[in-house]
């Protein structure tokens, strides 16, 4: 499957060659990588989607339920469609937070042995 | 704007006059300001990586606000101000799904992109592919998801006009659409990324503290009491507690159930597959101030959807409905009139609310407005001019060049298109840029990204038939004909029942790229491959 024209062609001259790029995807460093990113964004990508989805199916088919008053004017709905708003910053920091201590270091170890190496 | 104003045109909303002058300086003060903020950045872009990324050194919070500043457009400002003040609850539903929907592009997409791609959101489809099909297919999903868009943004500036300025004859709509039209093919002609990113930050600022201000002031009428709020709203909207519930718009028969669903998929797969916003991510220097970019971007956008449910109640509360409908059908002006009503209707302080909440609206579609636009030309200029026309051998100063003369082009369309649709609610027209977006784009995106045995009939599969199914399903939908509501109101060609595509498009989309693999003979490229993923999470390489 040879490409017509090369892709991005202006990286810089140093990118190493595709055999070197196949050598790291095997690795035992880069799978770990792999592993610990997907790992954890795969599963949360379907949880929150699923959260979402539940909370829009409530909306439609359990209307007497997202009426139910809690306090004052302020029903479930409310309260539910508040709650997709903290999920959505808590889910944000804690993606934050995990890239930086567990994804980072392991994808800067091998950008550096790979640009440096040539 | 000579032809459009027109003192002696009472105003829709019956308002004294004076402040027609005022929004207008307002208005002229702005485009001033911005037109010199792209003389400047215009001054300073010199290679394609300026003209296309912005030179790729601004900050992840710089770029995190202008992320805001081209997400936040009239849709989320009128739209759903305008839909929470007519429907309650179920305007609110839009704003969660828009919020959400950011996870997607923080957790899957935004890093990736930024350490793998160059310019447009096709650099990263066709990277492992045969380029010269993919870059078609991308470059054409990138112009029609941007045209729906700019479509959305084009109906809110004529709908503001009308109200502001009493313009009601079609020929002043007209100008005007043409007016925000000339504008943005000067700011990215000229301007490029640098000065469309610093336009949209400017805009993020003045629409945040317009949000800031108006809710601060509707929750002081209400002594800070939301349930008060909520409460008044109900009680005059004349549909009581059901304002407050799900179901006004969306729960009335199954059909309309079903169309709730297919909304809430488009909305929360969407974002991740629109060009403008995927591009921003090229204009800062790493991943990790991608990622920066997106979590501020999602704590001001969270904020100020927070900040459009005070605005959407407040409406209901303080406004009568006859007189929001009066003014626009879909509800498109109530965040301007409720400006009006805070300040005190024939009063001088309700004539400046309203002058600066409509220059704060206006600005937001002309910032907007310029990104869909950049993000059209520069997947015309780079994926199709250069690599498909020129295969790979145009010279930036061409493919610069391309890029200008294709704005004018989309320039031109968009103002055709946007005199159709003035009176669809901006928010259901983007909700269709949405489900297009994640049907055509977001499958190849996420299997050219994680999937190994992806490949270019795959792709073409995916995009093309994903873009076909969520057009074609919208051109024979109630939004282009057969209601009163629609697009051509007198005609009826509709056979699908929905409004919004996206429950059968999107599945449709992902299904065709597993589909369009298994079925040919081709293998894919596992060296691209290898290349492609380890740069897309290591940032080896990356520009």
């Amino acid at each position: 499957m040879a490409t017509e024209t090369p892709p991005p062609s202006k990286t810089p001259a140093q990118l190493p060659s595709t055999e070197e790029f196949v050598a790291v995807q095997e690795s035992a460093e880069f799978g770990e990588l792999r592993r610990s990113y997907r790992g954890f964004a795969f599963p949360l990508t379907v949880g929150f989607i699923a959260w979402y989805l539940l909370f829009v199916l409530l909306s439609n088919y359990a209307g007497d339920f997202m009426g139910t008053k809690l306090f004052g004017n302020i029903n479930v709905a409310f309260v539910l469609g508040l709650a997709q708003f903290l999920t959505t910053f808590l889910i944000a920091w804690w993606y934050a937070r995990t890239a930086a201590a567990k994804f980072d270091p392991k994808a800067e170890a091998i950008k550096s042995r790979m640009e440096g190496g040539e | 704007m000579s032809p459009a104003f027109n003192p002696t045109v009472t105003l829709a909303a019956g308002e004294a006059s004076e402040h027609r002058t005022l929004i207008i300086i307002l208005f002229s003060i702005f485009v001033l300001a911005t037109l010199v903020i792209t003389v400047w950045a215009g001054r300073q872009t010199k290679d394609a990586a300026d003209f296309y990324a912005g030179g790729r050194q601004f900050t992840g919070f710089q770029n995190g606000l202008a992320v805001s500043g081209d997400y936040m457009s009239a849709a989320s400002f009128l739209g759903i101000a305008g839909a929470i003040a007519l429907f309650g609850y179920d305007g609110f539903l839009y704003s969660i799904g828009f919020l959400v929907a950011w996870l997607v592009a923080l957790l899957l997409v935004a890093e990736p992109l930024r350490n793998s791609g160059r310019y447009t959101m096709g650099d990263v489809l066709a990277y492992r592919m045969r380029q010269r099909p993919v870059r078609t297919a991308a470059g054409t999903s990138t112009i029609v998801v941007s045209i729906f868009y700019l479509l959305a943004q084009m109906a809110g500036a004529g709908v503001l006009v009308s109200l502001l300025l009493g313009i009601t004859s079609d020929g002043g709509k007209i100008g005007i659409v043409a007016l925000v039209g000339v504008l943005m093919i000067v700011y990215v002609t000229i301007g490029g990324m640098k000065g469309t990113t610093w336009v949209q930050m400017v805009k993020a600022v003045l629409l945040i503290a317009g949000a800031l201000l108006l809710t601060f002031l509707v929750l002081l009428k209400f002594n800070f009491n939301v349930s008060d709020l909520l409460g008044s709203a109900a009680s005059n909207s004349g549909k009581g507690s059901a304002f407050l519930e799900p179901g006004l718009k969306y729960g009335a028969t199954g059909t309309t159930k079903l169309d709730f669903i297919s909304l809430g998929i488009a909305l929360v797969l969407g974002t991740a597959g629109l060009p403008h916003i995927l591009i921003r991510f090229y204009t800062v220097p790493t991943a990790k101030a991608a990622r920066k970019s997106v979590i501020w971007a999602i704590g001001l956008i969270g904020a100020f959807y927070l900040m459009t449910l005070a605005l959407g109640f407040g409406a209901a509360a303080l406004i009568k409905p006859d007189e929001i409908i009066a003014s626009n059908k879909a509800g498109n002006t109530a965040a301007p009139l409720l400006a009006l009503h805070l300040g005190g209707v024939d009063s001088n302080w309700g004539a400046i609310l309203l002058a600066t909440i409509s220059a704060v609206a206006f600005a937001t579609i002309l910032a907007v407005v310029a990104g869909l636009t950049l993000a059209s030309s520069s997947s015309f200029a780079h994926d199709i001019y250069a690599n498909v026309i020129k295969r790979g051998q145009a010279t930036e100063k061409q493919e610069m060049s391309a890029a200008r003369y294709a704005t004018v082009g989309i320039g031109a369309v968009s103002i055709l298109l946007g005199a159709l649709a003035r009176d669809l609610n901006v928010a259901g027209l983007v909700a269709l840029a949405f489900a297009v977006a994640a049907s055509a784009n977001l499958p190849t995106i996420l299997y050219s990204l994680f999937w190994k045995r992806f490949t270019t009939s795959g792709a073409l599969w995916s995009i093309y038939g994903g873009l076909v199914t969520a057009v074609g399903l919208v051109l024979f939908s109630p939004v282009v004909s057969g209601k009163p509501t629609s697009m051509f109101p007198d005609v009826d060609f509709h056979w699908f029942p929905l409004e919004n595509p996206g429950i059968i498009s999107i599945p449709v989309g992902f299904l065709l790229g597993v589909l369009g693999t298994y079925l040919s003979k081709e293998e894919p490229d596992t060296g691209k491959y290898a290349e492609l993923e380890v740069r897309s999470l290591t940032g080896t390489g990356a520009v």
